[in-house]
């Protein structure tokens, strides 16, 4: 089917026409019996067939602002003040039987986290052309065909069945990619991404957007693309609008803003993923994997690992989803005991299982969580998180624990006033902070770190790293860092680990893994890290090609 | 805003920040949002607790006492007259809320002690402690509950004692269910699997990492639980097997005066008479409802749209 064809329900509507205005939108949140203000007076035009990035940290108001392009605001949301203007109409004075007739339709919305998106009761085709079918965009019989050029489109294999699967039997990044399907079913004018490829590790998320960026190409679609990732962003975006507490700080077509921007926090975001700790190369093997295999009951899923740590330096395992860095770690923490193998620590073989191992030898391995909101009790206080491993492995109580604990919050940077705050109360960067803090309680000889940067923002990010340095540097811990990120590992390891599919890649130290000659997966790992550079996708797709 | 970069520090990062409030505030805040039924169900609910903890004050006659006159008619001496054997209903009806509300209450914590903790060892074990206890708790649910409880009570006796074991048992099997599922839930979080890898015990990871965070439905269950308990003693009592006379007991009441309630042609009021305690039980059961109704909702998150 041909692109112009497709593209006809918007026939008289020329490219540069103004679709969706914004003017000085103000957006309250109600919470702790107040209105607070989350988007202050924010202004916004998009014209159609243009792509807005929209980036900011969290919490700075992109998804709030997203959601009311469409007119919608959150309940506890409310918006008090501005115009949105879509297609000539004024979305903050149209009934919402109105609204409910522009959305999905005309103005489609595509979340982050696709597997909680989708009804997992239902075909994926059956999903994909509800909106359309709801509609009548085009006759029932055809939908489905459309929706199986859609799915071809967007490069989705088998794209003649996979319809008839249900959302728990494709991936996550399929998933999303016929979550974008589903938006353009009935050919919306305007589509709002909201952070769409977070939960995707780097090689998934390469095929997801460059799937994303032909569709919305080839049909002349307007979009605005929430993200926190700025190299995503210019992939993606013919202009890139900065947020930051809920106001603008900065907007610039995406060259100009790569290449000169203007406000000293945008350039902070720019610049804030540079520095690199100098590899170092460690001597005493303070703790190994000797042929490990494991597996969750039937299935194998580590294959003869051998990974060695050294004392006092980092080494940083990578791969995508499923390639086993996280069950390396729980055969390390006894968590799952090995099939085959052994996990040698100081010297001497640790019991296989969690419950043979001794006080002394939990305490010496700690652990640190990717999502730092659920590693912490949320009716526990901070102090009372910090001081539990005082009293349970230092047997530390009362005024001696609370000094430890004050000690401890010092060397996190933060103060003595968050000794009573709960975790809810606490920023993402905060939170993990306390992980931190509770890990280095109990004076451990490793720390596992499980993904500790990827759900926080990049300045935050930076933060944590530095702060975790500095802790190496002062107190001689050993960090086993598992993360999928490239830069993170630039910025912390001495070594490195390649997984893929279960199985060790090759293990060296930094500069041997990060320059060629390269294996042939890591090559792949490597070039699929998005860069800086708004060229970087396309050119690395015609070279693929 | 130029200057937000250089001075980066940890502490200064905008978390969510509340404002401090005590205990009490906060509770009377959701107060002032209560709705109307909820209200109507915690004065209730009070006024009943009221009842049954000062009983012997306010009682105009003792709890056995018998007058010469049976099946008396309203009088200002007997407000609610008496009953078939001469005592007065009035009293009988008070003295009632502290017998049946105080035995439903025992069993009911009993049951949430039993269900609860095993509930939680189950959802913390899994493997074959979680199927063994789950499939038997199964297999006792298969059997109607009040049948046999009626069946037990046959061959143990009707004491307090029995009563109050084994309906908190048979009752012990729904909590079970309730808390397991709830506990699941949170024994796969993050914070949980750094206890255990901690070294931290079952009772600590029970108490202190499980329970204040499963809390709100198990309250909400245990005031349902408690209406449910109260309606089963009372159906008990009325069948014969429940609380013994000469104790007072709503269920007993209604069954013994049940036969007035052909004198209501003559004597409307006196056909009311067996309805009085048939009243209360409702009453009680229909106010717990709402407030927990009430807390419910307030608990699970949903937003009122503004």
């Amino acid at each position: 089917m041909d692109a112009d064809e497709m593209n006809n329900n918007q026939s008289g509507a020329a490219a540069g026409d103004v679709l969706l205005e914004m003017r000085d939108v103000h957006i309250e949140g109600f919470s702790d019996e107040q209105w607070h203000p989350i988007i202050k007076g924010v202004d916004i035009t998009l014209k159609r067939g243009e792509i807005m990035g929209l980036i900011g940290e969290s919490g700075a108001g992109k998804s709030t602002l997203g959601l009311a392009a469409m007119g919608f605001a959150r309940p506890g949301c409310r918006i008090t003040k501005g115009t949105i203007r879509f297609d000539n109409q004024e979305l903050t004075e149209l009934p919402k039987k109105n609204k409910r007739e522009l959305w999905g339709t005309r103005i489609a919305y595509v979340a982050q986290s696709a597997a909680a998106s989708f009804n997992p009761a239902h075909r994926l085709i059956d999903q994909t052309v509800e909106a359309a079918n709801r509609s009548q965009i085009r006759p029932v019989a055809e939908s489905r065909s459309d929706a199986i050029d859609l799915f071809k489109a967007l490069q989705l294999p088998s794209p003649d069945t996979i319809g008839s699967r249900y959302p728990h039997q494709v991936s996550g990044g399929q998933l999303q990619r016929v979550m974008t399907a589903m938006a353009m079913s009935p050919r919306p004018d305007l589509i709002i991404f909201d952070e769409p490829t977070t939960a995707l590790d780097v090689t998934t998320q390469v095929e997801v957007l460059a799937s994303m960026r032909k569709i919305v190409e080839e049909f002349h679609t307007a979009a605005i693309y929430i993200t926190h990732d700025l190299a995503v962003v210019a992939q993606m975006a013919d202009f890139i609008k900065v947020l930051r507490y809920g106001d603008e700080v900065e907007e610039a077509p995406t060259r100009s803003m790569l290449s000169a921007p203007q406000q000293e926090y945008t350039k902070s975001l720019w610049s804030v993923r540079d520095f690199e700790k100098p590899e170092e190369q460690g001597d005493d093997v303070v703790l190994s994997l000797d042929g490990i295999d494991a597996a969750y009951g039937k299935t194998k899923v580590l294959h003869d690992i051998n990974i060695s740590l050294t004392r006092g330096k980092t080494v940083a395992v990578v791969g995508e989803s499923g390639s086993g860095k996280s069950t390396a770690a729980r055969v390390i923490t006894g968590l799952l005991p090995p099939g085959k193998g052994q996990v040698v620590f100081n010297g001497e073989a640790l019991p296989r299982e969690l419950k043979g191992r001794s006080k002394e030898q939990l305490q010496r391995i700690q652990m640190i969580y990717q999502m730092a909101d659920t590693a912490m009790n949320p009716r526990q206080t901070v102090g009372q998180i910090i001081g539990r491993p005082l009293d349970f492995y230092l047997g530390l109580t009362g005024a001696a624990q609370e000094k430890r604990v004050l000690e401890l919050l010092k060397m996190i940077e933060l103060d003595e006033s968050f000794i009573d705050r709960l975790p809810s109360e606490l920023s993402g960067g905060q939170k993990q902070r306390i992980c931190i803090a509770r890990a280095l309680a109990a004076e451990p000889e490793i720390i596992i770190c499980d993904e500790v940067t990827s759900a926080l923002d990049q300045i935050v990010q930076e933060g944590i790293l530095k702060l975790l340095l500095s802790l190496q540097k002062e107190f001689g811990i050993s960090y086993l860092f598992i993360t999928h990120d490239i830069a993170t590992v630039k910025a912390i390891s001495d070594e490195i680990v390649v997984m893929f599919q279960g199985k060790v890649v090759e293990q060296g130290l930094k500069s041997e893994i990060l320059n060629p000659p390269y294996p042939e997966y890591t090559k792949l790992l490597l070039s699929s890290v998005p860069e800086m550079d708004p060229d970087w996708l396309t050119n690395l797709l015609s070279e693929r090609a | 805003m130029n200057t937000q970069y250089e001075n980066y520090s940890a502490a200064a990062e905008v978390g969510a920040v509340r404002k401090r409030r005590s205990r009490l505030e906060r509770i009377w805040i959701d107060l002032k949002k209560a709705p109307l039924s909820a209200w109507f169900g915690m004065i209730v609910v009070f006024a009943y607790m009221v009842v049954a903890l000062f009983a012997p004050l306010i009682a105009p006659y003792g709890e056995a006492e018998v007058f010469p006159e049976a099946n008396a008619a309203w009088s200002s001496q007997f407000i609610f007259g008496t009953d078939q054997i001469g005592r007065d209903m009035l009293s009988r009806l008070i003295y009632g809320a502290r017998n049946t509300m105080g035995i439903a209450l025992m069993t009911t914590l009993l049951s949430f002690l039993i269900g609860g903790s095993l509930g939680l060892i189950a959802a913390i074990s899994r493997g074959w402690l979680d199927q063994l206890l789950s499939r038997s708790v199964d297999v006792l649910m298969a059997i109607p509950s009040l049948i046999f409880a009626l069946m037990l009570l046959s061959i143990f006796g009707s004491t307090v004692t029995n009563l109050v074991i084994i309906i908190a048992l048979l009752d012990s099997t729904r909590v079970f269910r309730l808390t397991r599922s709830v506990a699941v839930n949170v024994v796969v979080m993050d914070y949980v699997e750094a206890a255990k890898l901690r070294g931290e015990g079952l009772g600590w990871i029970m108490r202190k990492e499980l329970l204040p965070n499963i809390m709100p439905p198990l309250v909400a269950e245990f005031g349902l639980r408690f209406s449910f308990v109260f309606l089963t003693i009372a159906a008990l009592s009325f069948l014969g097997v429940g609380i013994q006379p000469p104790t007072a007991d709503w269920g007993s009441m209604v069954r013994d005066n049940a036969n007035l309630i052909q004198f209501a042609g003559i004597d409307f009021r006196i056909g009311l008479t067996p309805l009085l305690p048939a009243a209360a039980i409702a009453l009680l059961t229909v106010a717990v409802n709402f407030v927990v109704d009430w807390f419910l909702h307030k608990t699970s998150g949903i937003r009122d749209e503004h």
